[in-house]
């Protein structure tokens, strides 16, 4: 098994880095293609702004790479936003891989950034859904942003902050969190497990 | 639903981990690995590291523990402290942490806010805010420089233009140090954080005051917080984590179990 973090150039690469480690998987992060195309697996990490992280992408050549990717492939909150068609922050075209458009969330008069540990209501059509195995209703996880996606069939869980979006989307397996698994305590720790038991 | 969060504070001093009563006479407390792993387990919701020392003396300060805790904590921590660029910035979320909170040097250089906004984004740019109530002229007041009491001084702004002004910069998350009420365990500095709340759009932390359970849900209660920060009384033992957050959902505020 190997597990290779892109180096989309984003902030939070140590921390999942970290996260995995403490699963006892020494995940390599790289930029390289060639180490990219033999991993067993990819994560793809975020924060910051959706435009500068597709630029990283660009620049670093791994747009074609990641949409090729047969492996499966998990992205964390920016990285989520990324594998979706297109991102209204920075009005940026983005990956492809799962249906979506990421919006500003509409909170009304909620604050934004939505900050903090929300609650996670798993949808019906994926309670036997693999990546979310041991992860309940009411498990509550560990969120920093403030576009979300809609939810919609490729939704397998979602949350609430003054309206709903998706908190975990998988298309075949092609899966991402809104949510930060390596910050979110045992739940977060248990979804990254979950990834690497993978194999649909 | 979102949860009200309670956030451990860690005043560090090199490596050490140290307590004082306003801002002075600074006494350690433990080693911070061991004490942030511990805060973790017991449901700490975040964590925040103060580095007390580094804006006050201008030296370069080893920040290598920031590493050590990313190791192995599960929940998001923030580092502050001497932060003066976007730099100092990246190093520190490079090594794992998610936020980073900029204080005395975002007064010196209000643009420094933009500028780490821009590079990291919003969530990651935490402001913190050390208010003082001025009894004489009845005024909060932005003071700069307090890890370091020879080097406190009071700032041009008052607290209500100085946190608006923060938001329209980029902040992102905001910390309000009530500097009368820290470290002196009498319940948080709820009138100005009612004022502070109405002109706080962005997620905004109590700092200063908590002394007992019953202040947490206070601040919670009324003056609307997203997080209450306290350090002696849990550093100390006097209010355990897992006891505080079963009173807290006893009164039906919305908190992680």
């Amino acid at each position: 098994m190997s597990l290779v973090i892109v180096d989309t150039g984003c902030a939070n690469i140590s921390s999942v880095y970290c996260a995995f480690q403490r699963l006892g998987v020494d995940a390599k992060v790289s930029r390289d293609l060639g180490v990219i195309k033999k991993a067993s697996r990819l994560l793809v990490p975020g924060v910051g702004a959706a435009r500068q992280a597709m630029a990283n992408l660009r620049e670093r050549d791994l747009i074609t790479t990641l949409q090729q990717a047969e492996q499966p492939l998990l992205g964390i909150c920016l990285g989520m936003q990324l594998l979706t068609d297109r991102s209204e922050e920075g009005d940026v075209d983005c990956l492809g891989l799962i249906p979506g458009q990421v919006k500003r969330m509409q909170v009304d008069d909620l604050r934004l950034p939505h900050m903090g540990w929300n609650t996670l209501q798993v949808e019906q059509s994926a309670q036997n859904h693999p990546l979310l195995k041991g992860i309940g209703e009411k498990d509550y996880v560990y969120f920093v942003h403030s576009f979300a996606v809609a939810p919609s069939d490729t939704t397998l869980a979602r949350c609430n902050y003054g309206s709903d979006f998706a908190a975990v989307i998988g298309k075949g397996n092609k899966l991402g969190a809104q949510f930060h698994p390596e910050r979110s305590g045992a739940v977060g720790a248990r979804l990254l497990q979950n990834f690497l038991a993978f194999s649909g | 639903m979102l949860a009200r969060r309670i956030i451990p504070c860690l005043d560090v001093r090199d490596g050490k981990v140290v307590k004082g009563v306003q801002f002075r006479n600074h006494e350690i407390i433990g080693d911070i690995v061991p004490l942030a792993k511990a805060y973790a387990e017991q449901g700490a919701d975040e964590l925040v590291f103060y580095d007390i020392t580094a804006s006050s003396d201008g030296r370069v300060v080893d920040k290598s523990w920031v590493r050590r805790i990313a190791e192995v904590i599960d929940i998001p921590f923030c580092v502050a402290g001497g932060i003066k660029s976007v730099a100092d910035a990246g190093l520190i979320l490079e090594m794992g942490a998610d936020k980073i909170s900029v204080n005395s040097p975002a007064l010196a250089r209000p643009e420094l806010i933009s500028e780490l906004e821009h590079s990291f984004g919003q969530q990651c740019v935490v402001i913190g805010i050390d208010s003082f109530f001025d009894k004489e002229t009845g005024q909060y007041q932005v003071y700069q420089f307090t890890g370091d009491e020879s080097r406190t001084q009071k700032t041009r702004w008052q607290t209500l233009d100085w946190l608006k002004r923060v938001q329209e910069l980029g902040a992102g998350e905001i910390v309000l140090n009530c500097m009368n009420q820290d470290g002196v365990r009498q319940g948080y500095d709820l009138t100005q954080l009612q004022l502070m709340r109405n002109a706080c759009k962005v997620p905004l932390i109590a700092s200063g005051g908590a002394g007992a359970m019953q202040h947490f849900a206070d601040v919670f209660e009324q003056a609307d917080v997203d997080g209450a920060l306290a350090a002696s009384v849990f550093h100390k033992g006097i209010i355990p984590i897992p006891e505080l957050k079963t009173f807290l959902l006893e009164r039906k505020l919305e908190i992680r179990p």
